[in-house]
């Protein structure tokens, strides 16, 4: 692989990568909790939709159609009980909640389906490419789901800039109890955002169980990891920083797995390290004072 | 709820405010029972000019607590003679516990560092041995300068995550795990990916294993007595005042910063601690074992559920843990699924842990870091 | 009509007494963890009037202001609206019920509009005059900066934004938190001019404010708050400088009259009266 190539790559996988991250981005931003339990959802979406062609034969292409939904309903459910039961007395316990969600997911995962890895079949279009000049190798696959990604931070920017739900969410994110002496249901909001979050991490699950082998450690092994980590890279409070920050993880990843095969995820690491150490303001410091 | 002696005095510790940080009651350490007089400012102003409040630092509860424990950790001390090996490795892997869970209590209790990335000690103070053990130090005689060493390492550490928001904070540290692990995995010369054994125990198997046993006894020990007293010191007012209301601990100039590095730094070398008995028990390690996110697993759900921010709730939860364990451990990751039901189940509905749920019931503290006000008029009972 | 103004309520022309009160607030007990806020307090707000209440800081003032829009839960008391009982409703359920808060601080929406500020405002809006073009026209500088986010205005015109998100709700009830902390007297002058207008399309106001003077000038009755109780009550009119300053500060006057004129709000009683408790409530 060229260094371009490399490039190229990673471009390709950092909407993927986005995809895991806005959901759990704008969980932080409205709810000020990190949903540890982030990366685990992405894998039972990835299950669920196995399940869903094994049972509807829909093409695996389509899965999402019916998944995304569930999801983003479950999203609303446990936000209203579990999460804002958790968060009536802090953020914190909320926080541990959503750790010990993901290792109940994990283990059930593991109780109930077996250990062994599966992917989600799409038959040749998981190989199938085309070439731009003689090092560069782009599959339709990743091609795919860098525009899906595309589309949905689109979406999702639109949702939250125009449209009233979007108002609120940033209202409640800006401040919560101005938000509710404005007349908002901030618990509602919540669970909207929650929707959103689980909603864009089962479709990020599904693309992944596509494109490459899962199992039931891998949300806590890798996918939470890479969300948050692309989450600091791009900042915080912007979509599109999402998707720079995506993009720019994959991107080191990609020349990481260049240099050697195991330095793939370890670069990207390193990188996250490096903008904490060289940009920790833009990181570290809200927009504005959050009030308790 | 029927009163306790000595019940209806003020509990002025985990609960207290800056004010009480502000007090700075110096009551001399006394036995329990024996309380300093003081005259000092009362809290009521139509009181007698002349009425006294009297303050200690502990009560005839805690005087038992403290037999009792000397007579555990003398029998404990005995267990090698007395039972196989098989009760002392577990009781082993029951320290290990107990020291991890009672150091992520002092830093998420106390200092208010939630940290899911505490392996990262664990795994680098096992490899801290493995190191020295190539260069043909014991093992045992490692384990205090892999725990220094773990805590030196904090200090970088320290200076990566100080600023960064909660959240943020816990997540970083788990990615600093992983960034340990992933690159001791390139060093071959510590077993790579695959692992290494530990060289240097060159006794018979009874000694070795006599020998953990009372290395782990003994970290334990140190490990819950320094986190005792550190509570009881100066610092643990600061930690206190800083777990109650952060901006009110910055504004009466208590060194916020400094405190808090030494909690990290010192839960480092705990953890280092354990990594080093880690790898001495197992006589072998392998990367993704050592820096696993499970070891946080363990210590976050002991300190939910036994109780944090007290000593006495990280060791309840130690032992309601290990029962869990081996009563469940062949029903496979059942035990976790419960485990992590239970978890989320006690932070919500029991936030102060079992040990909270007890203590509140029954007024008790076995191991007090605050002071008990005995206003005029209520002397406590006293034997003599 | 001088009636008895330090304890009681003075008579109002044309009040129909206690039962037709708007806003009624009843025994209120409200704690800050331990700290006792607010003590047994009592007042009634009849339709069509604005109500002031002042107190140096920490008087409870606010606290009991949030308590009436719902942010806090009181320990015991209630609140009546109209005679509705509201104490369990969550602050969005008030709104949509006529009690409508505009905060202490603004505390506007900062990476939100203003025309999105005056639109959040309408998420629990009741039917009546107030909508967003008619804030436009009693703030005629509003309209053409709309766009411009919340963050970027002066600090009167954030309160006159943060005062109509409040209106386009169709508040019954008005709950002004400190509308003159950090303006200059210009600019609280100007806002407070606005009253008549507000009461005039049938809203009433309880205010609570720093500067004596100013809640002198606008208010129907006037309520002194010390240590969360209600230490005077009464028409401003009827009320001499000396109760105001004993009621304010909670000492005995020494008769010397000295007039709160134009200045801003006294200084804060030097000796701390009470004590902190001790006592070992668990929270």
């Amino acid at each position: 692989m060229t260094w371009v190539n490399a490039v190229i790559q990673g471009i390709l996988i950092g909407g993927l990568y986005a995809l895991f991250a806005c959901g759990l981005s704008l969980l932080f931003g409205v709810m000020n909790v990190i949903n540890l339990a982030h990366g685990d959802l992405a894998v039972v979406a990835a299950y669920v939709a196995l399940g869903v062609v094994a049972i509807t034969h829909v093409p695996a292409v389509w899965a999402f159609l019916i998944v995304v939904p569930i999801f983003a309903v479950l999203g609303y459910v446990i936000q209203r009980t579990l999460f804002q039961a958790a968060l009536h007395r802090s953020v914190l316990t909320t926080m541990l909640v959503t750790f010990g969600l993901s290792v109940v997911i994990e283990n059930g995962l593991q109780q109930f389906l077996s250990a062994n890895s599966h992917s989600i079949g799409i038959g040749s279009l998981v190989s199938d490419s085309f070439s731009i000049g003689s090092q560069i190798t782009i599959a339709y696959l990743n091609l795919a789901i860098l525009v899906v990604a595309v589309i949905v931070l689109l979406g999702l920017q639109y949702f939250l800039s125009s449209t009233t739900n979007g108002r609120l969410i940033r209202a409640v994110a800006d401040d919560r109890e101005a938000a509710q002496i404005s007349g908002i249901n901030y618990r509602h909001v919540f669970g909207i955002a929650a929707a959103i979050a689980f909603g864009t991490v089962a479709l990020a699950g599904i693309a992944f169980g596509m494109f490459t082998q899962f199992d039931p450690t891998i949300g806590t092994d890798q996918l939470l990891l890479f969300a948050f980590e692309a989450v600091v890279i791009g900042g915080l409070g912007s979509l599109w920083g999402t998707l720079a920050g995506g993009i720019l993880l994959g991107i080191a990843q990609e020349i990481g797995a260049n240099i050697a095969t195991a330095d793939q995820v370890l670069a990207g690491q390193l990188l996250f390290l490096l903008i904490l150490v060289v940009r920790p303001q833009g990181i570290t410091i809200r927009r504005e004072p959050r009030p308790i | 709820m029927s009163e306790p002696e000595g019940r209806g005095v003020a509990w002025t510790e985990e609960r207290g405010t800056s004010d009480e940080g502000r007090r700075r009651l110096k009551a001399p350490r006394r036995r329990a029972g024996e309380g300093a007089d003081i005259s000092g400012p009362t809290a009521d102003p139509d009181a007698e000019p002349d009425a006294q409040v009297r303050v200690t630092r502990s009560r005839r509860s805690t005087l038992w607590a403290g037999i009792a424990a000397v007579v555990i950790v003398v029998v404990l001390g005995y267990l090698p003679y007395a039972v196989y090996s098989g009760t002392t490795n577990l009781l082993v892997d029951f320290f290990l516990l107990l020291v991890m869970a009672s150091t992520w209590n002092l830093l998420a209790g106390y200092a208010g560092l939630v940290s899911v990335g505490q392996q990262a000690f664990i795994g680098l103070g096992a490899y801290f041995v493995l190191i020295l053990a190539d260069h043909g130090t014991s093992p045992f005689l490692a384990i205090p300068v892999a725990t220094l060493l773990a805590g030196i390492v904090g200090l970088p550490v320290w200076w990566l995550v100080s600023r960064l928001r909660s959240g943020y904070f816990s997540i970083t540290m788990w990615v600093i795990a992983s960034v340990c692990e992933l690159v001791i995995i390139q060093i071959s010369s510590l077993g790579g990916g695959t692992g290494a054994a530990l060289p240097g125990l060159n006794l018979s198997p009874t000694l070795i294993t006599a020998y953990t046993y009372w290395a782990t006894m003994i970290v334990a020990v140190v490990v819950l007595a320094v986190i005792y007293y550190l509570l009881r010191s100066p610092i643990g007012l600061v930690l206190t005042a800083i777990r109650d209301d952060e901006t009110g601990a910055r504004s009466i100039g208590t060194r916020v910063a400094r405190t808090r590095r030494l909690v990290f730094m010192v839960a480092a070398a705990g953890c280092g601690a354990a990594g080093a008995l880690y790898i001495i028990s197992q006589q072998f390690v392998v990367p993704t074992a050592a820096f696993s996110v499970q070891w946080s697993a363990e210590m976050i759900f002991i300190t939910i559920i036994g109780g944090i921010g007290t000593i006495e709730g990280p060791i309840l939860g130690t032992i309601v843990f290990f029962v869990l364990q081996q009563t469940l451990s062949h029903y496979g990751t059942w035990y976790w699924i419960i485990l992590g039901v239970v978890a989320m189940a006690v932070a919500i509905w029991a936030p102060r842990g079992l040990w909270g749920l007890i203590s509140d019931k029954l007024g008790l503290r076995l191991f007090p870091v605050g002071y008990y006000l005995w206003p005029a008029g209520s002397v406590p009972r006293r034997r003599r | 009509m001088s009636g008895s103004a330090v304890t009681g309520y003075a008579d109002q022309p044309g009040a129909a007494g206690l039962a037709g009160a708007l806003l009624e607030v009843r025994d209120l007990n409200v704690h800050h963890g331990q700290l006792q806020a607010v003590h047994g307090v009592s007042l009634d707000v009849p339709a069509g009037t604005v109500h002031a209440m002042i107190g140096a800081n920490g008087a409870g003032k606010s606290t009991l202001l949030r308590t009436i829009a719902g942010l806090h839960r009181p320990t015991s008391g209630s609140v009546l609206l109209d005679g509705t009982d509201v104490t369990g409703l969550r602050p969005e359920q008030r709104v949509a019920a006529g009690i409508v808060m505009v905060p202490e601080g603004r505390r506007l929406f900062p990476s939100l509009t203003v025309e999105e500020n005056l639109l959040v405002g309408r998420t629990s809006a009741r039917p009546g005059p107030w909508t967003i073009e008619a804030v436009y026209d009693l703030f005629d500088w509003m309209r053409d900066r709309r766009g411009q986010h919340a963050a970027q205005l002066s600090g009167g015109e954030q309160q006159a934004v943060a005062i109509g998100r409040a209106l386009v709700a169709n508040p019954r009830v008005l709950l002004l938190d400190e509308l003159s902390l950090g303006l200059a007297p210009v600019v609280v002058r100007r806002i407070y001019g606005l009253l008549p207008q507000l009461l005039a399309s049938g809203v009433t106001v309880l205010l609570v404010e720093q500067d004596v003077s100013q809640a002198l000038g606008v208010a129907s009755m006037v309520h002194c708050l010390l240590e969360g109780r209600i230490t005077l009550a009464g028409q401003p009119a009827e009320l001499t400088p000396a109760q105001i300053e004993s009621a304010y500060f909670g000492v005995v006057g020494n008769g010397r009259g000295k007039r709160l004129g134009n200045d801003q709000a006294p200084t804060p009683p030097e000796q701390q009266a009470g004590s902190s408790e001790s006592s070992g409530a668990e929270p």
